[in-house]
């Protein structure tokens, strides 16, 4: 615990100019943390606000054309400024060159370039929604946002354009540290589980990502200049564009939720004070999912027309994604097996985390089986499915790396008894809001609509309860952290205790993260040395 | 990033060789061409959308295809191919110039890499005010049968976007060469530059190379099977 006389990175200047000039990864890190959580704030504000229109049948709170530009908004900003950067761009940020040893990433300057388009990009996306946002959903779908669009599409798919270069640039400079910045003897197969996730998400946004930019490009000309290759009376397919638009989309369904299954692979293994079961496995499966995840994109067209044989290897392809998927969270609970659970709140998050992302991973099942999903495409099931994912699992865990790196990123701890209560709330919170829309789609409810039948009323009630729970359980964690910031109790270098190189720098590191060049001798998930028990009795001393 | 770079060490010889979250001039090197590679794979994705969306086009509308394609300039087409093949060779010259520590190489293939660019870029222009002056032009009125608007519209676009990324080369040429003319040697860092830019140009060369068959060659635009 050598607390050396170095600086930490927050010490390291404190004018404005030594914010937003900077390279250091950290801090950069903080600056995509405080806009994140801006936007979480923005998309959360507008599904108060459908919440509250869906408490009655009729729409009375607000009209049709608002509800439709509600929902666009929310599903804009919570999957592009929230979702997809909110892990990689702030704890991959943070992590990655801590936990491989490195001093920052390979090209800082590219990394602050990053945060600047993500920037801009985002002011666009909310200067879109000041001046009246746009009413088709997060796909923005052809024809809604090219023959008909009445709305700002141009502007929101620049937006979005923009932050697709954020995201590939993040990607790359990712691959390019762990491929080539690693210190001395990290070996691939001594690599932290979150840093294989990582890579398997920087592949996907190296590799999908592009193909957004080029189809928002498209419907940006074909707003523009009337192009009509999505027009069918040009002889334009529509169709082409869901293509487009779902061969990005579905991969970043994983871009969201691997990032966050690496986190669970951390904490599981820190609280349950154990070896990870199955490191090769997980490791594995992260690159079987990023794999995969690029071939099944036409589960989401089931009934938009493409031929069945089509819709039979996508449904059977779909299946298969669910595997590795599957493979993890096994290992997840052989973990937990005869381990010595602390249940601190980083646990319990990644506890809700599993519970929860299985949910909605069976449910993807019946949804890439044809004929369920013939039945339940475009209710509230398929809503219901993807928010278990992904606010059941990648919110979860972004929570959950919030309280488990905390420490090291500010150097105190949080308050354990509020995070608890706050973990607890939002798991209670989030099953109400989003169980009832399981059973809603099921009745038949379709999705993005401002008024329903009467006989739906108990369910969405409910739902809106719950959602008042889940606004609440997230508004506590920004009172107890803004607080713990100056005044909780300071954390020292490693306080949970766990393994992982970042642990054994002080809290909060050094600009230059190590004094020297760190060597590493040993697995990440030694914890079995560190706390002196072994149930795995053949394991050799490795 | 080279340059900025070049300018610390001209005013501070003491500056260390390679930058702070490096150990060593050859892992920046390395990081830097990985970097680079995985750019490229991205836009390959990039074009790959386009290009997709071109040969499943074709595909529906073959004979529009092959009559819209005919009425592309294939002399011009073809002298541009030869141009920007010649420009690949004068961009090898030049990487080969900055390995050599030749600083005469690296700025005349520089200047010669760029001229053929240009022209490259000019005869494009120069094809695509005739077409648009002939009414070969989406959204002009005159485009008959109907799904010729979408073969022109790729048209434009594709090449459009290839013309773009030519003139971010000639843009990422002058620099190095303004850079290099001013210094008597070439450090590391721009040999890394050169090198890069070299990969990139290819690059671009090599998307022409798969454009002009697509656009200009295809009677009858298919799948490749
Ligand atoms: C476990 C494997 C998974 C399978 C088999 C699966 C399957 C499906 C299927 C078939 C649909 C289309 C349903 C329809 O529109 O009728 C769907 C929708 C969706 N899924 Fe999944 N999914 C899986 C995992 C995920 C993950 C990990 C995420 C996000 C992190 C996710 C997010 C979504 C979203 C956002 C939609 C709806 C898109 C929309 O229409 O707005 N899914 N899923
Ligand atoms: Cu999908």
């Amino acid at each position: 615990m050598n607390e050396t006389a170095l600086p930490n990175y927050l010490q390291e200047g404190t004018s404005l100019g030594s914010w937003l000039l900077t390279r250091d990864h950290k801090r950069i890190a903080l600056l995509y943390m405080f806009a994140i959580t801006f936007f979480f704030v923005i998309g959360g504000i507008a599904a108060t606000f459908f919440r509250l229109e869906l408490v009655t049948p009729k729409g009375d709170l607000v009209e049709a054309a608002t509800y439709n530009r509600l929902f666009s908004l929310h599903g804009i900003v919570m999957v592009w400024l929230f979702l997809i950067p909110s892990i990689p761009a702030v704890f991959g940020n943070f992590l990655v060159p801590l936990m491989i040893g490195a001093k920052d990433l390979a090209f800082p300057r590219l990394n602050l370039l990053s945060w600047y388009l993500f920037m801009a990009g985002g002011t666009i996306i909310i200067g879109s929604a000041v001046l009246g946002s746009v009413d088709t959903g997060w796909t923005f779908y052809t024809p809604y946002s090219s023959l008909y669009s009445n709305s700002h599409v141009v502007a929101a798919v620049t937006g979005v354009f923009i932050v697709g270069f954020s995201s590939i640039l993040t990607g790359l400079n990712f691959i390019v540290t762990i491929h080539k910045m690693r210190a001395p003897g990290m070996r691939w197969g001594r690599l932290p589980l979150f840093i294989w996730s990582q890579y398997a998400t920087s592949i996907i946004n190296v590799l999908a990502t592009p193909v957004l930019a080029m189809t928002l490009a498209l419907i940006a000309l074909e707003n523009l200049t009337d192009l009509g290759i999505f027009n069918p009376w040009k002889g334009g397919d529509p169709l082409l564009f869901q293509h487009l638009f779902w061969f990005y989309s579905h991969p970043a369904v994983y871009i969201m939720i691997l990032p966050a299954m690496g986190v669970v692979s951390e904490v599981i293994t820190c609280f349950a004070r154990k070896r990870v079961f199955g490191y090769n496995f997980i490791a594995g499966s992260s690159l079987a999912i990023a794999f995969i995840g690029f071939m099944v994109w036409g589960h989401h067209m089931f009934v938009s027309g493409q031929s069945p044989y089509a819709g039979l290897v996508f449904s059977f392809l779909s299946m298969l994604v669910a595997v590795p998927s599957a493979i993890k969270v096994f290992n997840w609970t052989t973990t937990l097996y005869q381990g010595s659970i602390l249940l601190s709140a980083p646990m319990l998050y990644v506890i809700g985390f599993i519970g929860l992302f299985t949910i909605g991973g069976l449910t993807g099942i019946f949804v890439a089986t044809l004929a369920i999903d013939v039945h339940v495409h475009d209710t509230y099931f398929v809503v219901a499915h993807f928010h278990y994912i992904m606010v059941g699992g990648a919110v979860m865990a972004y929570f959950g790396a919030l309280h488990f790196w905390w420490p090291k990123m500010f150097g105190r701890m949080y308050p354990e008894s509020w995070a608890r209560l706050a973990a607890i709330m939002i798991f209670v919170g989030f099953n109400l809001t989003f169980f009832p829309q399981f059973v809603l789609g099921y009745q038949g409810m379709p999705r993005r609509y401002h008024s329903y039948a009467p006989e739906f009323q108990v369910w969405n009630v409910l739902s809106s309860a719950g959602a008042s729970i889940l606004a609440v359980g997230y508004l506590l964690p920004f009172i107890y952290m803004a607080w713990s910031w100056k005044y909780a109790p300071r954390s020292g270098p490693n306080p949970w205790p766990a393994t992982g190189l970042e642990w054994q720098v002080p809290s909060p590191p050094s600009k230059d993260n190590f004094s020297g060049i760190p060597h590493i001798e040993d697995e990440v998930y030694a914890y079995d040395q560190l706390f002196g028990k072994s149930d795995e009795p053949h394991s050799a001393p490795s | 990033m080279p340059m900025i770079n070049s300018l610390e060490k001209a005013t501070n010889p003491t500056a260390p060789l390679h930058e702070h979250q490096f150990v060593a001039l050859e892992q920046q090197k390395a990081a830097a061409t990985a970097g680079m590679w995985v750019f490229l794979t991205s836009e390959i994705m990039f074009f790959g959308a386009i290009f997709s969306a071109f040969l499943i086009y074709g595909y529906l509308y073959p004979e529009v295809f092959a009559h819209f394609s005919q009425k592309l300039h294939l002399l011009l087409g073809s002298l541009n191919t030869g141009i920007l093949l010649t420009s690949s060779w004068t961009m090898v010259m030049a990487v080969h110039g900055a390995q050599q520590q030749n600083r005469r190489l690296l700025l005349r293939s520089l200047v010669f890499t760029f001229l053929l660019g240009a022209v490259f870029l000019g005869i494009k222009g120069y094809e695509w005010s005739a077409e648009i002056r002939s009414g070969d032009f989406p959204g002009s009125g005159q485009v008959n049968p109907r799904q010729g608007e979408i073969f022109l519209r790729l048209y434009f676009i594709m090449t459009g976007f290839h013309g773009l990324h030519v003139l971010i080369g000639l843009l990422l040429i002058t620099g190095l060469w303004i850079d290099t003319a001013r210094k008597t040697n070439i450090p590391s860092s721009q040999l890394h530059f050169t090198e890069n830019l070299g990969l990139y140009w290819h690059f671009v060369d090599i998307v022409w190379i798969f454009l002009f068959p697509m656009l200009y060659l295809m009677d009858k635009p298919r799948l490749p099977w």
